[in-house]
């Protein structure tokens, strides 16, 4: 009823082409953005309900946007470019030890550009395992994507001079000094990421919308025609490694400066990489909107099975909610896979097409 | 000839521990060949196979039952379990799925292997479960040429008994049984085996209890070496690169493969860990597949690569 695009006239190709061409999705979005950055510091102010504790930012909202952020990048790889990766958690890894060797090693570098540029080396590692996609495809450049994970994994934890020769493995971030405002509490933080992610995601998705993209849909939906059609694979498969490297270099420098604070070689293995993917196959392939779904599921799915049962009095192990998270993700995917491939994302636009018309059937 | 001795002992270990990785290998192999679909979930499958024999032999041997008809029963069970897992398996993940592509019916298999790993680990327990089929101890031969000797594992030299054993039954299968001719014709052209009366449900049936069971004969070997654990899972990613090497639809290339893999890491670690650092052996076998697949991107073995519009 109150979801109608009537009336609502558009006079030039600027407004046609608009990521939210309908005048109701501009201002629903524009609500969620200011509350995103205006309402959750407020209410964290005056300790409003959940937003009061810290627990909130630094467990929920801050994985959430950073983790949002990779997956943004893995499906620009692998939603966008068809090139299945099982290493984003390798390319997190390069991207937070790089931060943490620039900030280490180049006095008086700004915490911003260390993070940028350990997105750069991320990208150019990228780049590097993505060449191999030029001559191989499909199931065979998952197991060179694997060889990334597995390399990396070795590199960060034997290589002395990656983590410093630190004794433990463990490394500790440099102070959060944005050009002066040191990010200290949990709800700057979040700001930081906000920042962060808002400003990739608009750059992904006008970047999916526009020439690049669209040349690599073509790749994926089919390289030979792609290539027939004057498309270069070499151009197009490379900058979508180099991209989706950088995003999630990005994201893993941040994972580690904000979110972890110190951390281990671990934080960044096999487990992390299948955790990105499993985002990006239940919000949906070849979706922004997806990736940040798909996050907020994995997320919150095991601190709703560990919470759940406490309110109907039920004790349930940790060992226990593991596996069940393992089952329920698992069984969700196959589902997804079968009925509705195109992840929650779908399912959203769905749901948006039946509003249009409700209360009517058509 | 003192440093022909360490030689021949890392050789000839490296190369029974690249039978482990076979094993794994061969369960990819079959599957891959009958139905195109890269089976992530073999190590899943090789976990759960684990966990349902050891647990039911530890069931039983605690209610005294003696030890050989225990294990006989327990590899029964463990049996029927992934006759089970095949069922499912093909029932509701892949049979849905046909006609998808291969990323697809990939991505299925990654969930499926959740599911398995999950169910598996609540069913049966999740801690690290001992296993004692085999003996573990060591043979020592040829002291009178080398000092010291030549240390050989007997449960290695039992992985390879089994290996060779598998291969030499399923060849048998594959080539003298009316079901290995329809699964041979299912793998060649799924529409046209369909057109002249073979149930591809029944098939894809089949390869996967055919695969349950060769995870079931890596689990023996694997849970006796490491224990039955879940990390398991991570050491079949090991088969991965075999396949790589040995092709994908080849079973003989599944063993050469994982004798390839399995020597050369041991020797890389040997020989070359102490220039760069150790645990070499941790990528060896994935960097090796990479440049295998810059050169010769089906493998030894494996078939041409053909493709078309």
């Amino acid at each position: 009823m109150f979801y109608r695009e009537a009336g609502q006239f558009k006079t030039s190709y600027a407004a046609d082409m608009a990521v939210f061409p309908l005048r109701q999705d501009r201002i629903f979005v524009w609500l969620f953005v200011l509350f995103a950055y205006a309402g959750v510091p407020l209410l964290a102010l005056f300790n409003v309900g959940p937003f009061g504790q810290d627990y909130i930012f630094k467990g929920i909202l801050v994985p959430l946007l950073i983790l949002s952020l990779a997956a943004i990048g893995l499906n620009i790889l692998t939603g966008y470019c068809g090139q299945i990766s099982l290493g984003a958690g390798a390319f997190m890894g390069i991207g937070a030890y790089a931060a943490y060797n620039i900030s280490l090693r180049v006095p008086g570098m700004p915490l911003l550009f260390s993070i940028l540029l350990g997105g750069g080396v991320s990208a150019l590692a990228g780049i590097l395992f993505g060449i191999p996609s030029l001559r191989i495809k499909g199931l065979y450049l998952a197991v060179a994507t694997l060889a990334a994970q597995f390399f990396f994994d070795w590199v960060f934890i034997r290589i002395g001079w990656v983590t410093n020769y630190s004794s433990s493995g463990n490394v500790n971030a440099p102070k959060l000094d944005f050009f002066g405002w040191v990010a200290e509490r949990p709800v700057d933080r979040y700001i930081v990421c906000l920042l962060f992610v808002t400003i990739f995601a608009l750059l992904a998705k006008n970047l999916v919308r526009g020439n690049l993209g669209r040349q690599w849909m073509a790749i994926r939906d089919m390289d030979i025609a792609a290539e027939i059609m004057g498309i270069r694979p070499l151009y197009a498969k490379l900058t979508a490694f180099a991209i989706s490297s950088f995003i999630i270099g990005v994201a893993g420098a941040l994972w580690a400066f904000v979110h972890l604070g110190s951390w281990e070689p671990l934080a960044f293995d096999i487990d992390r990489s299948t955790q990105i993917l499993f985002m990006i196959i239940i919000g949906g392939l070849g979706s922004i909107l997806g990736s940040f779904l798909g996050a907020a599921f994995i997320l919150v799915l095991p601190i709703l099975l560990d919470l759940a049962p406490t309110w109907f009095g039920v004790h349930i192990s940790v060992q226990t909610v593991t596996n069940l998270t393992f089952i329920i993700v698992g069984a969700l995917i196959c589902a997804l896979l079968i009925y509705e491939p195109r992840g929650f994302a779908r399912l959203w636009a769905i749901a948006k097409e039946k509003l249009r018309l409700w209360p009517y059937p058509y | 000839m003192d440093a022909i001795g360490p030689f021949l002992e890392i050789l000839i270990g490296g190369l029974l521990s690249g039978v482990l990785y076979s094993l794994v290998a061969l369960g990819f192999v079959l599957i891959f060949k009958a139905s195109g679909v890269f089976n992530f979930a073999q190590g899943a499958m090789v976990l759960l196979a684990g966990l349902a024999l050891v647990r039911s032999l530890d069931f039983m041997t605690a209610h005294a039952f003696p030890f050989w008809i225990a294990a006989a029963l327990a590899l029964l069970f463990a049996g029927a379990v992934m006759a089970l897992t095949a069922y499912f398996a093909e029932r509701f993940v892949l049979g849905p799925l046909v006609n998808q592509n291969d990323l697809t019916l990939f991505m299925a298999t990654i969930g499926l292997a959740f599911i398995l790993q999950g169910a598996g680990q609540i069913v049966f327990g999740s801690d690290v479960y001992p296993l004692n089929l085999y003996p573990t101890d060591a043979w020592i031969l040829l002291e009178s040429l080398f000092t010291g000797g030549i240390l050989i594992n007997k449960l290695d030299v039992w992985g390879g008994v089994i290996a060779g054993l598998l291969v030499v039954g399923l060849a048998l299968f594959f080539q003298r049984t009316k079901t290995g001719r329809a699964l041979r014709a299912v793998a060649d052209d799924h529409s046209a085996a369909q057109s002249v009366g073979i149930s591809i449900d029944w098939i894809w049936f089949v390869v996967w209890l055919a695969s349950g069971l060769v995870a079931l004969a890596a689990a023996t070997v694997w849970g006796t070496k490491l224990g039955v654990q879940f990390s398991i899972v991570f050491l079949a990613l090991k088969a991965f690169p075999v396949l790589i090497i040995g092709g994908f639809t080849s079973v003989p290339g599944a063993i050469i493969g994982g004798l390839l893999i399995g020597a050369g890491e041991k020797l890389a670690e040997a020989y070359l860990g102490p220039f760069i650092g150790g645990g070499i052996e941790y990528w060896f076998a994935y960097v090796v597949a990479l440049l295998v697949l810059l050169v010769r991107p089906q493998g030894l073995f494996g078939e041409r690569i053909i493709e078309r519009i």
